[in-house]
Parts: C-alpha cells; sequence; structure tokens
C-alpha cells in the first residue's frame, strides 16, 4: 500500500498510457519502435535535470539554454561542413565552450535569486530566447558573416527556418543497430524486430553511471549538502555559491549534449523551435517518472521518459478514436506535460508549508 | 540628491524611457506618420491597462504578481464568445460578453486562490504552469464546445472554433470610436480611454476601503495582519477573485479594440506582458501602485508600436516581437534578481 | 602548573557603535579544565563567542580590542575557518546537521576523506571518491570516545535530540586538533538524564586534555561540572571563582546585581493597589517556538504596572503573544470576570486590550508603509476609524494625518513627516510608532514586549517614561514583559519571574539581587524550602 501510495504519479500515468495504446489501435511493432526511437534521442535531456534537483535548486528549466548552446555548435559543423561521426563529436566538443558560459551565467543569476530559481529558470528561457532570436534572426548575415548563402533567408539575413543535419543525421543511432529476432520466450518475444540503437544507448547508459559515481566523489556530496540545508553546508566550509555554480554548469552540457544527440535523430534543426519546449518537456518527464521538486533518481528519469513519450505516441490517435478528433490528442498531451509540472509544484510547496507548521 | 531621483525612477524605467525617446525621435527623422503611430500607441494603451491593472490585487495582497491571469482571461473570452454565439450587437454584445465575464472570473479567481494559499511563496512558479494548463485544457473546450455562430466554427469540416473570430460589425472598436476625434493627425479613442479611467477610479476607491487597506496590510505584512486580527488567506482569496474578474473584462475590452478575438494557445503569454508591464513601470513584487501600472502600460506598449516601423525603414527586418520577448522577460529577471526584504525565501 | 594556560584572553573590550559591550574582560582556562560562563541574556557571552571564533560581525563593525592566546602564543583569529584550523570547535544552540544524510556523513562533512581517482589528477579534489569505510572508521573512533553506541550509518532525521548532540560533540571531536571546545547552552533542550552523560561525556573530553567553555543557565550544572566559574554582567567581568570557593545563591546574585537606586525606581508599595484585578490567567499555555508557555497562573491588579522577567527561552515573551491571539494557546483568561476567546486576535482587540510586540520589524510594522498609515492601520481595521462617512467609506486621509501628526508631536518621533516609511526610522523611533498604534486603540490593558530592545539610552528612557505617565494620567493597566530585569525594577510595581514556562514567583522591585538571581534561575525554592508557595 506504501509502494503504491509512493509512486502513484507513474502508476496512474501507466494507466493512462495503457487506455491510450489501447484505443489507439496501433501495432506493437509500430509502437515499441517509435518508443525505443524517443528513448534513445530523449533520455539524455531528462537526466540532465537530475544534478540541480539534488543539489536543492529544484527543476532547471533553464536547460532551454544548454540545448541553444547545442544548436550553435550544430549551426558551426554546418556552416563548415563537417560530416558523420566526427562530425557530431566535433559538435559535442564544440558544444562545451557555449554551454559552460551560459550555465556559469545562469548560476550566476540563480545565486541571486535563491529560493527563486525555478521561476527564474522558467523566465530566464524565455529571455534567452529572445537573445537567440536576435542572434540567429538578426546578426547572422549582418554580423556574423556567413558563405553559405543557402542557409540563409532570402534577404540575406537570418537563418532559415529549417537547417538540414543530413551531415550526421544517425550518426550514433544508425552506427550499430541491432534487431532480436525468433525469441518465443512468453514474455520477452515482445521485443522481437526492435531496432536497439546500440551506440546511443550505450552512451546514455555510460553517462547514468556517470552521474550514479559522481555522486560517490567529493563534489557530489558536496552537490548533496548543499542541497539539503545551504546554511549548514556554509557553515562546515563549503563554497555553497561556487557548488551550485557548478551544478548549473554541468546541467547546461549535458542538456547540450542532449539536445545534440536529439537532433542527430530527427536529421534537421528548426532553428526558432527545437530549442523552445526542451525544458517544459524534460521536466514533465522526469515528474512524471516519479520525482519530485527535491528529489530525482536515474531510474525516475528512464521511467518517466519512457511513459511521456508513450503518452505522446498514443494520444492523437487515442485522442481520434474516443473524441473523433486528433487536435484532441494533441492539445490533451500538451495539457499532461503543463498539468503534470503545475501540479507537482502546487504539491511541493504545499507539502512544504504543511510541514513549516 | 541626484542618486535619491535615480533611485526614486528606476534604472529600468529610465533607459526604457530614454529608448523610446530615441526611437520617437528616429520615427520623425525617418518621416514616418507620426499621427498614426501616436494613435495607436493610445490605443495599445487602452487596450492593455485593464489587464495591467488587474495585477494590483495580488501583489498588494502578497501574492505576488499574478502568473494565473489566464484563468480570468478565459472567462473573457467565453463570455465574448457567448455574446456572437446569441448574436448580439454594439453595446449590447460588449455588455453582455463583460456582464458574463465578470461573475466567471470571479469564480475562476475564487478556486485559483484556493490554490494560491496552499503553495504560498511558490505562487509565481505554480502560477504559471496552472495558467498554461487551463489555457491548454480551454484549447480542448473550443475544440468541443458545441458553439454553432456560423462566424465562429470553421466554415468546412475542421473541428470547433478558429483560432481568431472576427468582430467586424459585432463589437469591433466599439469603445475606440465612441466619441472618437482627431487632433494633429492624430486619432484619440475617447471611449475607450473613459473606460480605462473609470477601471482606475473604481479601483482606487477599491484599494482604499476598508476590505481593501486590509489586502494591503496582509501584503506587506502578514503578522502584523493577523495580529490586527485580520484572515489572511480570506483576503488573499479576494485579492485573487478581483484580479482574474479584472482580467476577465480586461480581455474583453482588448478584444474590441483589437477587433478580433484570440482563442487557442493566445491567452498563454498575456499574463507575463501584463506582468512586466508593471514592473516596467516602476513596481517590485511586493507593492505596486496604480500609477505605476498606467506608466508601465504605456511605456512597454509605445515601444513596441513604434520599434516595428523604425526597425522596418532603418534594417528592413522585424525586430519588435524580438524586443518585446527580450524586455518583458528580462523585466521580470530584474525583478526577480533584486535583493527584497522579507521575499519568498526557501 | 606547567607552561602556559590553553586559552588566555587578555583585557578583552568591544564597541558596538559607541556602545560598549565588552569591558576589559581577563581570564584563562587550562589544559583539561572546565570553565563556566555565566550571565544574564546580553551579559555578553555571545559577543565573547564570536570573538573568539572570529565572526565577520565583529570584524566589519570594527574589530576588537584586546589580546588572545592559546597554549602560549598569540592568535589572530579573522575567520572562523582560522578559529577551526587552531582547534577551536563550538557545539551551536541549534543543530547544525544535514537530517538526509547519515551520522558519518555529518561527522565528516566538508572533511571528508578521499581517494584518488581517475578524473581527480586532472581535476583535483572535487574529482576524487569518498573512502566511506574511512570516514564510518574516524566517526565510530569518536563516537565511542563519547559513549555514543549507536549505528554510526544511522540517518540523523529522527534522531532523539539527545543523540543529536552527541552527534555534534563527536563532529568537534573528530577534527584531530582540536583543543578548545565550546559548548553553548548544551543542556537546554536535553532531558534531566541526557543532561548527566553530558556532563559525563565532558569528563571524558578533558580528561583527553581538551579544554571547554561551558556556557549554561543551569546553575546546578555548572557548579558539577566546572573548574572555574566567570560571572559576567553588563559586559563586565564581575567574578572569576571556582565552585569549591562558592554558593548558588552567591552566583545568583553576582548575575542579577545591579546598581539601581532606590529613589530611580518609581513602583508602588502594595498596599497602593487594591486586590482588584482586570485580567486573571489560569493554566495558560502557549505553543510559541523558543519561548513555551506550560501552565502559568497569573493575576494582573487594575491599574498597576506588573513586569514579566526571565531568562531567555524560559517562555516569558509567551505569554502576551498567546493572550493577544499570535500564537496557539491554551487555558482559561478573563478580563474583568468575562472569559476571553483565545486564539483569535480580534477578541482581544475587541476586549480592550492592545500589544506592542517585541519582534517589532516582523510583527510591530509595516516597515514599507508610511508612519501614518502603520498608526492608524489596526484601528480602522478593528474599530472602523479613520474612514470618511457615506455609503462607500475610504480611508480618511486628513484624519489619519491629523492624529499622526499629532502623534509625533506627543511622543518625540524623529523623522521628516507623517508620510516617511517606518523602515527609514531608527529603532527607538519605530518602537514609538508601535506604541502610537496600540495606544490609539484607546485599550484599558496593554502589553508591551521587550520595549527597549536595541534602542539607545535617549530613546529607552522616553519610552519607559512615557508607559509610566501613560499609567498614571490615564490609569492604563500595563503588562511589560523585558529581558532587562533593571528596567523592570525601576518602573514596576511588582515582577513577576518565569522559568521553564511556569510562574516561579512574583517579587517586589525592591527585593535583593539574590532573590531575583535565585528566581531567575529556578533555585529560589530550593533555597527558601518550604516557606515560598
Amino acid at each position: 500500500m506504501r509502494l503504491l501510495q509512493k509512486n502513484i504519479v507513474p502508476i496512474v500515468f501507466i494507466v493512462l498510457c495503457t487506455i491510450g495504446f489501447h484505443y489507439s489501435g496501433l501495432s506493437w511493432m509500430f509502437f515499441a519502435n517509435d518508443l525505443m526511437t524517443r528513448l534513445a534521442r530523449n533520455s539524455f535531456l531528462v537526466i540532465s535535470l537530475i544534478i540541480p534537483v539534488l543539489a536543492g535548486m529544484g527543476l532547471n528549466f533553464g536547460i532551454v539554454l544548454g540545448a541553444m548552446a547545442g544548436q550553435f555548435a550544430a549551426f558551426i559543423t554546418v556552416v563548415y561542413n563537417l560530416t558523420g561521426i566526427t562530425g557530431f563529436f566535433l559538435a559535442c566538443v564544440l558544444s562545451i565552450p557555449f554551454a559552460v558560459l551560459f550555465g556559469w551565467l545562469t548560476g550566476i543569476l540563480f545565486n541571486k535569486a535563491k529560493g527563486k530559481e525555478m521561476i527564474t529558470g522558467l523566465i530566464l528561457g524565455f529571455f534567452a530566447n529572445g537573445l537567440y532570436q536576435l542572434v540567429c534572426l538578426i546578426f547572422i548575415g549582418w554580423i556574423i558573416p556567413i558563405s553559405n548563402k543557402a542557409l540563409l533567408l532570402p534577404s540575406g539575413i537570418g537563418f532559415v527556418n529549417t537547417l538540414d543535419l543530413k551531415i550526421w543525421q544517425y550518426a550514433i543511432d544508425k552506427f550499430y543497430v541491432f534487431k532480436l529476432k525468433g525469441i518465443t520466450t512468453p514474455l520477452l518475444k515482445y521485443l522481437n524486430n526492435i531496432n536497439f540503437p546500440v551506440l546511443t544507448l550505450i552512451i546514455v547508459a555510460l553517462l547514468c553511471t556517470a552521474v550514479y559515481l559522481l555522486f560517490r566523489t567529493k563534489l557530489g556530496q558536496d552537490f548533496r549538502a548543499v542541497g539539503q540545508n545551504r546554511h549548514i553546508a556554509e557553515v562546515a566550509g563549503i563554497k555553497v555559491d561556487r557548488v551550485r555554480i557548478i551544478a548549473v554548469i554541468f546541467s547546461t552540457v549535458l542538456a547540450a549534449w542532449g539536445q545534440l544527440i536529439f537532433l542527430q535523430n530527427i536529421g534537421n534543426v528548426q532553428v526558432y523551435g527545437s530549442h523552445v519546449q526542451v525544458g517544459t518537456f524534460a521536466v514533465a518527464a522526469l515528474l512524471i517518472g516519479g520525482a519530485s521538486v527535491s528529489k530525482a533518481t536515474i531510474g525516475q528519469a528512464l521511467l518517466g521518459t519512457v511513459l511521456f513519450h508513450a503518452l505522446f505516441i498514443v494520444s492523437p490517435l487515442a485522442g481520434k478514436n474516443i473524441m473523433g478528433s486528433a487536435q484532441v490528442g494533441e492539445y490533451f498531451r500538451v495539457f499532461v506535460a503543463y498539468g503534470v509540472i503545475g501540479i507537482a509544484l502546487a504539491l511541493h510547496a504545499w507539502q512544504r508549508l504543511t510541514k513549516k507548521k | 540628491m541626484d542618486n535619491d531621483f535615480l533611485n526614486k525612477l528606476g534604472i529600468p524605467r529610465l533607459i526604457i524611457s530614454l529608448f523610446l525617446a530615441f526611437l520617437v525621435a528616429a520615427a520623425f527623422s525617418f518621416g514616418l506618420p507620426m499621427g498614426q503611430i501616436f494613435s495607436a500607441m493610445l490605443t495599445r494603451f487602452g487596450m492593455n491597462a485593464l489587464l495591467v491593472l488587474a495585477m494590483i490585487p495580488t501583489i498588494q495582497a502578497g501574492a505576488g504578481p499574478n502568473f494565473g491571469l489566464p484563468f480570468g482571461i478565459i472567462c473573457g473570452l467565453i463570455g465574448a464568445t457567448l455574446a456572437i454565439e446569441l448574436d448580439l450587437r454594439g453595446f449590447t454584445a460588449f455588455f453582455f460578453a463583460i456582464g458574463v465575464s465578470i461573475p466567471l472570473g470571479a469564480i475562476a479567481g475564487w478556486l485559483y486562490g484556493l490554490l494560491l494559499n496552499r503553495v504560498k511563496g511558490q505562487e509565481m512558479t505554480v502560477g504559471t504552469y496552472m495558467g498554461f494548463s487551463i489555457v491548454s485544457v480551454m484549447c480542448i473546450f473550443w475544440l468541443m464546445a458545441p458553439y454553432k455562430s456560423p462566424e465562429m466554427v470553421w466554415p468546412y469540416g475542421g473541428d470547433g472554433l478558429r483560432v481568431t473570430v472576427v468582430l467586424d460589425g459585432r463589437m469591433e472598436q466599439l469603445l475606440d470610436r465612441f466619441l472618437s476625434f482627431t487632433v494633429n493627425g492624430v486619432t484619440i479613442p475617447t471611449g475607450l480611454l473613459l473606460a480605462t479611467a473609470l477601471c482606475c477610479v473604481l479601483l482606487w476607491i477599491f484599494m482604499r476601503t476598508r476590505t481593501g487597506l486590509a489586502m494591503s496590510v496582509v501584503g506587506s505584512n502578514p503578522r502584523f495582519a493577523e495580529a490586527s486580527g485580520l484572515n489572511v488567506n480570506k483576503y488573499r482569496l479576494l485579492a485573487s477573485v478581483v484580479s482574474c474578474a479584472m482580467g476577465a473584462a480586461g480581455i474583453v475590452i482588448y478584444s474590441q479594440s483589437y477587433g478580433f478575438i484570440q482563442l487557442y494557445q493566445a491567452p498563454l503569454y498575456m499574463a507575463l506582458y501584463s506582468v512586466s508591464a508593471i514592473l516596467i513601470g516602476g513596481a517590485s513584487l511586493q507593492r505596486a501602485t496604480i500609477t505605476q501600472a498606467l506608466i508601465g502600460t504605456f511605456l512597454f506598449n509605445a515601444l513596441l508600436v513604434i520599434a516595428l516601423p523604425v526597425a522596418n525603414v532603418a534594417m528592413d527586418s522585424d525586430i519588435s516581437e524580438i524586443m518585446r520577448v527580450i524586455i518583458s522577460n528580462g523585466i521580470i529577471l530584474y525583478a526577480l534578481t533584486r535583493k527584497e526584504v522579507g521575499g519568498d525565501a526557501r | 602548573m606547567t607552561g602556559a594556560a590553553r586559552l588566555e584572553m587578555k583585557n578583552i573590550s568591544k564597541q558596538y557603535y559607541g556602545n560598549r559591550v565588552l569591558k576589559g574582560l581577563s581570564f584563562s582556562v587550562n589544559k583539561g579544565e572546565v570553565l563556566s560562563l555565566v550571565g544574564e541574556n546580553g551579559a555578553g557571552k555571545s559577543t565573547l563567542m564570536n570573538i573568539l571564533f572570529g565572526m565577520p560581525v565583529i570584524h566589519s563593525t570594527g574589530g576588537f580590542d584586546g589580546e588572545i592566546f592559546l597554549d602560549g602564543e598569540k592568535a589572530n583569529i579573522k575567520s572562523p575557518e582560522e578559529a577551526m584550523k587552531l582547534g577551536i570547535g563550538m557545539v551551536h544552540q541549534e543543530f547544525m546537521l544535514l537530517p538526509g544524510f547519515t551520522i558519518t556523513e555529518n561527522i565528516k562533512l566538508n572533511r571528508e576523506i578521499t581517494k584518488d581517482s581517475l578524473l581527480s589528477k586532472i581535476f583535483g579534489k572535487p574529482m576524487k571518491w569518498l573512502d566511506l569505510p574511512a570516514m564510518k572508521a574516524d566517526a565510530r573512533q569518536s563516537m565511542d570516545t563519547i559513549g555514543l553506541g549507536i549505528d554510526e550509518m544511522l540517518p540523523v532525521r529522527g534522531l532523539p535530540v539527545g543523540h543529536m548532540q552527541f552527534v555534534e560533540i563527536a563532529r568537534e571531536l573528530d577534527k584531530k586538533n582540536i583543543r578548545l571546545l565550546v559548548l553553548d547552552e548544551p543542556t537546554a533542550v536535553l532531558t534531566e538524564s541526557d543532561a548527566d552523560k553530558l556532563l559525563e561525556a565532558m569528563k571524558i573530553l578533558t580528561g583527553k586534555g581538551i579544554s571547554i567553555l561551558f556556557i549554561s543557565h543551569r546553575l546546578d550544572e555548572v557548579m558539577a561540572a566546572s573548574d572555574k566559574i566567570v560571572v559576567l554582567r553588563d559586559g563586565e567581568q564581575i567574578a572569576e571563582t571556582r565552585p569549591s570557593e562558592t554558593t548558588i545563591d552567591r552566583i545568583a546574585e553576582l548575575m542579577v546585581g545591579r546598581k539601581i537606586e532606590s529613589g530611580e525606581m518609581v513602583g508602588r508599595p502594595p498596599s497602593e493597589l487594591k486586590d482588584d484585578y482586570i485580567l486573571e490567567i489560569r493554566d495558560l499555555s502557549v505553543a510559541m517556538p523558543g519561548e513555551r508557555v506550560k501552565g502559568v497562573n497569573l493575576d494582573v491588579k487594575r491599574g498597576e504596572i506588573l513586569g514579566i522577567g526571565g531568562l531567555a527561552g524560559q517562555g516569558k515573551i509567551g505569554i502576551a503573544n498567546g493572550i493577544m491571539g499570535l500564537f496557539p494557546s491554551d487555558g482559561d483568561v478573563k478580563k474583568n470576570g468575562k472569559t476571553i476567546k483565545l486564539n483569535a486576535a480580534r477578541a482581544s482587540l475587541d476586549n480592550a486590550m492592545a500589544f506592542v510586540s517585541e519582534d517589532r520589524r516582523g510583527t510591530g510594522l509595516l516597515l514599507d508603509d508610511s508612519i501614518e498609515f502603520n498608526i492608524v492601520a489596526t484601528a480602522i481595521q478593528v474599530q472602523g476609524k479613520f474612514l470618511t462617512p457615506g455609503k462607500v467609506r475610504i480611508l480618511d486621509s486628513q484624519a489619519m494625518t491629523g492624529l499622526a501628526t499629532n502623534m509625533i508631536q506627543e511622543l518625540d518621533i524623529r523623522c521628516t513627516g507623517p508620510g516617511q516609511l517606518t523602515r527609514r526610522l531608527s529603532g527607538g523611533n519605530q518602537q514609538k510608532v508601535c506604541i502610537a498604534r496600540a495606544i490609539i486603540l484607546e485599550p484599558n490593558l496593554l502589553f508591551v514586549s521587550e520595549p527597549t530592545r536595541g534602542i539607545d539610552i535617549g530613546a529607552k528612557k522616553l519610552i519607559l517614561d512615557h508607559l509610566v505617565k501613560l499609567n498614571r494620567d490615564n490609569g492604563l493597566t500595563i503588562v511589560m514583559t523585558s529581558s532587562e530585569l533593571a528596567e523592570l525594577r525601576s518602573i514596576c510595581d511588582r515582577i513577576a519571574i518565569v522559568y521553564q514556562g511556569k510562574l516561579e514567583g512574583i517579587l517586589l522591585p525592591t527585593d535583593s539581587d539574590r532573590d531575583f538571581g535565585l528566581m531567575m534561575a529556578g533555585e529560589y525554592h530550593k533555597f527558601h524550602g518550604k516557606e515560598a508557595v
């Protein structure tokens, strides 16, 4: 019973997904393959949220800046035509300086708005998006010269809406694809014919291990100490502000890489759109996995990614079949993303208030 | 003395005023039609004023700027669409819409206020996401609602209401044109400005009644309020009710002036723009006055109105939307990071 | 005695903004000795500890005069980190433990034992592994030293208070260079048996050569545990003595004794006040954190000034806060024979009682509103005053400003005008605004808590004189709570002393220092035996 109560959020969503899957009329093969693709391309972004949560800064809506860093790196590879798996990893390396800079600035801002990191991160995301548009739409081609005119709008200023990333699409996803065949064991046979993007999954697994191991180091211990009580950590001589900035930088760099993994799967970048909802969707996924504003595990991040995207896959068709309109399903999943975040934040604030009393 | 003056004015307000002055000068030198521009400034000011004034009750009651304004806005949209569904025209349509919106908005505000009282200290984050949620729920509503009016549903096939509903001949610019006149090429939207003034006076009176004063005491220092025998939660709830009702009426005024009702995702960021307007006017997250709301609304909207034509001439690209995003969110960030006494510390 | 003392403090003085709070203290502790510091609140103990720890508050206010020697070497302590490096440890009054960490993690907080990792060669210490087995062993060792037998991997959340206190001590002990340990009222939160264990643990520590500075209000513990006792009063070192050379009542007398001329006492003899009670308090309990009241019985005579005294944390502050409905309370309070509804601020205000809170900035003022609005705010809400007549009644600015101007004159509030924000006023003037706000409610019973805390001497006298004037001219009954015994004795007719949440007794201002001292330390009845009720 306690177990049920503790995991009520994921359980509700498992039920929702099951019902949705049933009404969507999708084949298991299609569903499972789509889900695998989405798990591989989105889980990195969700995992990038864990460190700030444990460092007591709540859900880092500022990972939008990480996504932007990733996209800047992607633009560079496109402009210089860096292709294939080398191109992709170069993009990862190139994204680091951007992400570190953005993370550092975000961290400073968060330190000035202690206790209000989440709303600050959210607004910062919107604000940064304005600056991003300023750079991509106005500065590119005007202040920053681009030789390849095909990338620019007809006026010669600003990137076109969609940049093709064929040069390194599937760089890691299709590096080695594994497909199970001919399994007859009752439950496991559902795994037949599913494409496993092995290298991507290995990278995600490595990341999970790295995050896990990070919390066995001195720095990880500092994150947790600061996360529990800034004042006590300060008295013990931990440089709280510095630790918090490092946590945000980690998160931002991981988000940049996460966005690149996402883009290499999609194969193009919506210059003015790909990053906008990154924060909201990643946060919603983490919360659906059962995490809270002050507690999150890798398992919750992965489970949340699976459930959130399962809902994403089934809801348009389920909406059409139940309500007679695919649009309803579309809006429903947007509502789920916002609603889950809203409810989780409200519950958290409520609990804290009652605890105080 | 100089420093004191600067502090009182506020650095952001100063920068924005200077920037606005610069743009006006630029517009003159480009020979742009200044009459039209000033008319547009006045209209945009009147359109948005009530939505910005709606921030005052919650700020004064200590619940911060009302990021949950969409709760009120959707009620206003329901009122406006109902007026068209019933085939009403002119002032009948307008007053019907307002009459439906305000009680609906009050109910929504009451529910939202109950939530706010349970999440003290986190009103902004929770409000934002709850606002987003209600907008997406309403998206489903607009799709499913059994409206019949051919002016609102998609003409062929398609589900539900259109994204924008044209108010032509219904209540388009009803207030704007009321007693309107033109001086030196500037059209004065008299009715709209009178309505705004009326709202200001009513709000001013309300904030000075015993109830309004209690609200302000509650926001200023909840412990003091308790020691004076006031029920803090009651007044916070009331502030949310008043604010959402104002938001509901505000969107009707906005729509009639704009000439369209914008449905679906349109209300998503409206709260943010209203929040930033009042902050630009010099309000803080804890204290706001009617003057600040009016100044902020004017500065913010005047800037947006003039930026578009100037940018078009100067650099041949649309920078005004980008500017709106940067300025509005920048000012909120500034307010969030300002050191404040007794803020919602963790 | 061989060699230099472990700690020697020589001629320590400290001023805050021209206000001398420490006046030339000199004392020393030897290796393995316990020195107790006793004194009332505000005697200077915490300032002394702040100096010893190099707290920023000392250095940002101009530092201090005098010298500190550790084992004969002059110590120049500029920051808490330096104090730690020099081997000075401190167990705080409030616990500095992370509830989500295990005991081991707390003991080793920011002093974790680490091992090299692959990345640490590049990125340094932050990337080193934690060596948990070694940390556990260390924690175990210091826990065993003080006899804390529980599992070192238990989370701190959920431990009994006594154990938390021991974990704190174990953490200080784990700092290998520890020479001097400061225990700041460690027994205040402990039960009697836990307190006994703590005293034993102290013996073990001194046996290992660690010296202890012990701060406590429990005089019997002080007598039992110390080698030396230093009594402070008003920043002065009144006495340095040994338990064998003194008695509890002598210490009590030293702590409280204050030169106060009988001419300064304006209190009236009991014969002048009739046994006519305006307020009868029966079995009042108040759940005010840090100032709990646990069943107080007290009667207030009509027309008197009643003082409520006692040490910090004993519950004296809670009484007025409970009656005025600011903290959850229970019991029976009758005013003029009529029961007052508790837990309802409005009921108390409606019954012509008013309150000037000890928490001036937190409860007493609207810091970002004008003086005039502060003064009338409560009257508007409670009594509907200062509103215009008519159907829609709004704030009557003229009446408000007029009244505020009068009040500013009457109380001599130094300000630029009635429109000034109260945040910009000095403490004394803020207090006058609070009093003005209470007076215009026209109460017949006024509670005033800590009216002179943090206020300069001139304003202090003015406020006290004004209270007496209100009492004598208007017949206003006043209940004044204060940590400053001298101020209670100077204006009160009777003084009730609260100890451990209960009424310990009622004294007259003219009673002896010794009786006040004993009562505040809870030792009065032990000495006076059955003769006291």
